[in-house]
């Protein structure tokens, strides 16, 4: 199946996420700090402890600090900030932008994130005056990790990889499984494996499964 | 809200998605009717209040749509790969987990691809579903992973495919079966 599918590519890094993107969709599903700035009624059961009650038509109070995802964030926003206003989350502001510019390579993207890069670029959409800061810290925490990412996936052949992907987010991962697949295609192009047929892997995958859900 | 949606976008193709789809569809109309009811209250009864409230649900509306949109979109490429990759009827196993829409869809390109074949390569058409991989031979050499019984090779002569045994067949008879885990390429 890798071979004949081709999965709908991130948009994340570029100015809008990709509709279809199952990578997007699962990125923009981490939250974000936010603070109401009018209150929204008949909405305070989602949110128990912050609701007004009853006497406010069951509202979420404005001034509210919540945790909501990107997605819906993102909805609601706008440059008048009349629902809501959005606070960084702390890896994108100054304190951890020091930390990375020290050394980038030492971070766990992975922890933080994990879609470090991908939410980080989508996080420009609030307007925060710290927007320069933010891309700069992005695009060169980046670079500070990209070579050792790259030596690493075109030298790791045939082992066990997880020590070296643990601390990389989902977009340095992807990068990684990339140079994986060059690096295993060539050495199988070196040892005349280019030619022969193999099994679809969605077969070999089924196989391990065994269609259980047919039990059900 | 929305949360079912995150099992159906890390669970791929095996997931039952008759039982996760209807539960997204009814939250989406209970999310529309009461939407379509504060806005008539905000219009006559004038509560703009309601309206950051609207927005609120409209939001997951359009979230719940994508998520399933992106989820149905994502099986038909996997099942598009399956024409390519295991070829033109595909098990029963495999057509279980597909709903009738699906297998439709997937006749329907089938049908799409033969035609664009039989047009190329003049009269007999070019199958471009076969030799994948650079063929460097005529003949190969084949080990069977398990019993499929009788094999019709050429001019009616057969082999019997039994598990571990191995044969030296045409390539182009064998290419299919390879694809589908029944036998194995073996290099010498």
């Amino acid at each position: 199946m890798s071979e004949a599918y081709f999965r709908v590519e991130s948009g994340a890094l570029g100015p809008e996420e990709n509709f279809l993107s199952l990578d997007d969709i699962l990125m923009s599903h981490e939250k974000l700090p936010v603070r109401t700035e009018t209150p929204i009624p008949r909405l305070g059961t989602f949110f128990l402890d912050r609701s007004g009650g009853a006497e406010s038509d069951n509202a979420i109070p404005e001034g509210s600090k919540l945790e909501l995802p990107l997605w819906l964030a993102k909805g609601l926003f706008d440059n008048k900030r009349r629902i809501l206003s959005v606070e960084l989350p702390k890896i994108y502001q100054e304190g951890w932008r020091t930390v990375f510019s020290a050394d980038a390579n030492v971070v766990d993207l992975h922890k933080m994130g994990p879609h470090f890069y991908g939410f980080g670029s989508q996080l420009l959409h609030f307007d925060s005056p710290e927007n320069a800061d933010i891309s700069q810290s992005l695009l060169q925490t980046f670079i500070g990790r990209f070579r050792r990412i790259m030596d690493s996936s075109q030298n790791a052949y045939n082992e066990d990889t997880s020590a070296l992907v643990a601390r990389l987010d989902e977009m340095e991962r992807g990068l990684f499984q990339t140079g994986q697949k060059g690096l295993n295609d060539f050495q199988g192009w070196e040892k005349g494996q280019a030619s022969q047929i193999t099994a679809s892997s969605l077969v070999q995958n089924y196989k391990k499964r065994k269609f259980t859900d047919m039990e059900d | 809200m929305g949360n079912g949606l995150e099992r159906r976008k890390n669970g791929g193709r095996e997931i039952d998605q008759e039982d996760g789809l209807r539960q997204v569809l009814e939250e989406m109309k209970a999310l529309y009717e009461q939407n379509q009811s504060d806005v008539n209250e905000a219009k006559s009864g004038g509560r703009g209040d309601l309206i950051p409230t609207i927005k609120f649900r409209h939001c997951s509306l359009l979230r719940n749509r994508r998520c399933t949109v992106a989820y149905l979109y994502d099986r038909l490429l996997r099942i598009r790969a399956l024409r390519w990759e295991y070829g033109s009827v595909l098990p029963n196993a495999l057509r279980f987990h597909m709903s009738a829409e699906e297998m439709e869809w997937f006749n329907h390109y089938k049908k799409s691809l033969a035609t664009y074949m039989r047009s190329l390569g003049g009269d007999e058409g070019l199958d471009i579903t076969q030799d994948m991989k650079p063929p460097k031979s005529l003949y190969i050499e084949v080990r069977c992973l398990k019993d499929y019984g009788e094999f019709e090779v050429d001019d009616g002569t057969s082999v019997l495919l039994k598990k571990n045994s191995q044969h030296f067949l045409p390539r182009w008879k064998c290419e299919q079966l390879i694809r589908q885990g029944i036998l194995e390429h073996v290099l010498s």
